[in-house]
């Protein structure tokens, strides 16, 4: 018997003023009551042309784009844009051993700061909203490290091309360390606060299950793709820098409160590679030599003709720099390739026939941040 | 008051009317005080929790934070949207005013304080409250926004299906007193916390508990606060809302607290009772009782500042599958248990005193679990950022 009331989805803008889509993220939903039938991200919101920019600047000037490719890890976009570079000029094996200790302790740290601003904004979305600015207390001790080493807070323009721009100062370094003991302690208490609560793992536990298969089909890097259970890390498969020369595991998600690759999973990955980056980076405090922190680099480069990829694992995932070299001061073509923008393109396949309340988890367990997403 | 009235000359119905226009005045201004100080008492301890400071620079400590909020809200342009329901949309917020405000007509300050203890009291109190489902339905839909809407649903769903284990549960207390005047209850009740309706027998602990979550779900607190979950439903019902009428909405959601502290006081936790000496100092029961309601207060807020917020199915499941069940238990169990016992009062008491004991037992084991959290900080989480570097 066919019903004789018309019934039709209720469309429903989300964003990009929405408080829970960070930045400026626009989702068309269509739904039935609460329950999502069709999701259909919109984005460019925050488009720069930061890839266009890149044609008509120096190799050193787009440094500080990097920056704003990612502000939330802005160390990690500078490293993996300058070791880019490096490659490209074929001068890998020139960079001081110091500034490669360095550049890992820098974009470890940025890591941390990047894992508890996504962890705490996933709480918030959640409707605990301590965490969140307990979380991002400890950010600005992170915050005040990196001041130390280059004097800004979040756009650092730190790494260049060949190095890093100044030395470190002793006392950075045992405020690291100092930092560290303090920080991992927090974590956990912040676990007991939220990632262990009752209500919390109802949330984030069989929600928006990634199988491995869907994970590597969406092409989903870094946490988003550990947490469906598949062991890759660029640090670890393809190493760069100094990461070669350091233990550390690869945490992956285990379906440790429901299923594999739900957002609970995703959401804990992080969690422990929080703690991974604390491993690392005190390995890193004790053997950073003494040395130069700098190669020498002309003020205007030149590189050889060609193209190079080349891929870091930024908190966001698998990073991945395309350059094209003309031979001339500014690159002819480049192209960024980002996690968010994966992680993006997988919510339509996701969200359907989640609550709303839900999505607002799935965008907090992908950990999606904007200014990424659309360059 | 009408004493005073006809001295002056009035006529009997006049100085009726005018005393009643004073007391109803009076009533308004105490919850709109009682409101607005709780929004700074709010935030204060929000700030406590979150290593930051809260509102402290208009007045002393903040202290009139409130009022200048409520002048700026005042203030404001009061909006309508194009295309909403224009009469709902304007007196949707009243219809929440009323049904929190009306609750003072039996709001028992303390022992012999009430403005008519009637007969009926309780069922009054709960009766008047389901008001405030027809405001937020009419806010939701009249506001022509679909956010609006989907937060007036989710209230409406949600207020009605726990006002039904909040009743059961208070059938308890009821039980055992045996009437439904706020003043009878609360006098069926002692001074000493054994006396108190929450510990009588392991069933009105339950019930207590029930009744506890059961309310904090029908005030919209955290973890229950899914109307107006702001990372969901961008403002909820009140999302169109400006000026004066967002200041209604915002000043019954927070009266609401005191009188959800107040009801939970007076029938579960012995209102303002005092020890035999004591009997008929008026202000010290008065006292009594607001500082147990006090304490009430900060656990609702503690808990809206530590705790995630349910999914909408979760918090039906919970209504309907555990909550609703448990109240029947909890009469059906206190029933058997007052026939059984009837004849033995000593039992009654000793179960009384365990139960007392039990909760006494587990807020000491919270008490060591928080110490020993404190004492594995080494820098203290106050600390400001500056300490580090």
């Amino acid at each position: 018997m066919t019903s004789a009331l018309k019934t039709e989805y209720l469309t429903i803008n989300m964003g990009p003023q929405h408080p829970s889509t960070h930045g400026v993220i626009r989702f068309i939903l269509k739904t039935d009551g609460e329950i999502i039938y069709e999701c259909d991200p919109d984005v460019g919101y925050l488009h720069r042309g930061i890839e266009k920019i890149a044609e008509s600047v120096t190799w050193q000037g787009f440094v500080p784009y990097t920056d704003r490719v990612d502000y939330v890890c802005a160390m990690n976009s500078n490293l993996s844009y300058c070791m880019a570079v490096e490659k490209l000029m074929g001068m890998e094996t020139e960079i001081p051993k110091r500034a490669e200790y360095i550049r890992v302790i820098v974009s470890e740290l940025n890591r941390i700061s990047s894992h508890a601003v996504a962890i705490g904004a996933a709480d918030m979305d959640m409707g605990a909203f301590t965490p969140f600015i307990h979380f991002l207390r400890e950010r600005e001790h992170i915050n005040d490290l990196l001041e130390m080493v280059c004097g800004a807070r979040l756009t650092y323009n730190y790494i260049c091309i060949g190095g890093v721009n100044n030395d470190v100062s002793p006392t950075f370094l045992s405020k690291t360390a100092e930092f560290l003991d303090h920080f991992e302690v927090v974590v956990e208490q912040i676990n007991r606060l939220i990632s262990y609560n009752k209500i919390f793992i109802g949330r984030f536990a069989d929600v928006a299950v990634v199988p491995p298969k869907m994970a590597i089909d969406y092409n989903l890097v870094g946490p988003n793709l550990r947490g469906s259970g598949i062991k890759f890390d660029v640090r670890k498969d393809k190493p760069y820098s100094v990461y070669s020369d350091l233990d550390f595991d690869i945490p992956v998600g285990s379906g440790r409160a429901g299923t594999l690759g739900d957002c609970y999973d995703r959401y804990m990955v992080r969690v422990e590679e929080i703690r991974e980056s604390i491993k690392i980076i005190r390995q890193c405090l004790q053997q950073i030599p003494e040395g130069e922190t700098k190669a020498i680099v002309k003020s205007t480069i030149k590189p050889p003709k060609g193209h190079v990829y080349f891929r870091t694992e930024t908190p966001r995932g698998d990073t991945g720099y395309f350059l094209y070299s003309d031979g001339k001061t500014s690159p002819m073509r480049l192209k960024i390739r980002t996690g968010s923008f994966t992680g993006m393109s997988i919510i339509p396949e996701i969200a359907r026939g989640v609550f709303i309340a839900d999505l607002v988890a799935i965008i907090g367990s992908l950990d999606i941040v904007a200014p990424e997403l659309d360059r | 008051m009408d004493a005073i009235l006809l001295s002056f000359g009035l006529a009997p119905l006049a100085a009726k009317i005018i005393s009643m226009v004073i007391i109803c005045v009076i009533v308004l201004l105490a919850f709109v005080t009682i409101g607005g100080i709780l929004t700074l008492v709010e935030r204060r301890i929000a700030g406590f929790m979150q290593s930051r400071l809260g509102p402290n620079r208009v007045g002393p400590q903040g202290a009139l934070q409130w009022v200048a909020d409520g002048v700026k809200l005042i203030l404001k342009e009061d909006l309508i949207p194009d295309g909403a329901d224009r009469v709902l949309f304007r007196i949707a917020p009243y219809f929440c005013l009323v049904g929190i405000f009306g609750t003072m007509v039996v709001f028992p300050w303390g022992q012999g304080v009430i403005v008519a203890d009637l007969n009926v009291g309780l069922f009054y109190f709960i009766s008047i409250t389901a008001l405030v489902v027809f405001g937020v339905l009419m806010a939701g839909w009249s506001s022509n926004n679909k956010w609006s809407l989907l937060g007036g649903m989710r209230a409406a769903a949600q207020i009605v299906s726990y006002e039904i284990p909040v009743g059961m549960s208070l059938l308890v207390p009821i039980l055992i007193s045996g009437t439904l005047s706020m003043g009878g209850i609360m006098a069926a009740q002692g001074w000493l916390p054994w006396d108190w309706m929450a510990f009588r027998s392991p069933f009105t602990v339950l019930s207590f508990l029930i009744f506890f979550i059961g309310s904090l779900a029908e005030a919209n607190r955290t973890p229950f606060d899914l109307p107006e979950a702001e990372s969901e439903l961008v403002s909820g019902y009140c999302t169109e809302y400006t000026g004066f009428r967002y200041a209604v909405f915002f000043l019954s959601e927070w009266a609401n607290l005191f009188v959800f502290g107040g009801l939970t006081t007076a029938v579960f936790l012995g209102g303002g009772n005092l020890p035999g000496v004591l009997e008929g100092y008026t202000i010290l029961s008065v006292l009594v009782y607001l500082s147990k309601v006090a304490v009430i207060i900060f656990v609702v807020i503690w808990l809206r500042w530590t705790l995630p917020r349910f999914r909408i199915d979760q918090l039906m499941t919970l209504s309907w599958k555990y909550l609703l069940p448990g109240a029947f238990i909890a009469f059906l169990g206190q029933a058997l248990y007052m026939l059984m016992t009837q004849q033995i009062p000593i039992v009654q008491s000793v179960v009384a005193v365990l139960m007392f004991l039990v909760f006494v037992f587990v807020l000491f084991r919270f008490a060591i679990r928080v110490r020993v959290n404190m004492s594995e900080q080494r820098i203290p989480v106050n600390s400001p950022a500056s300490d580090v570097s």
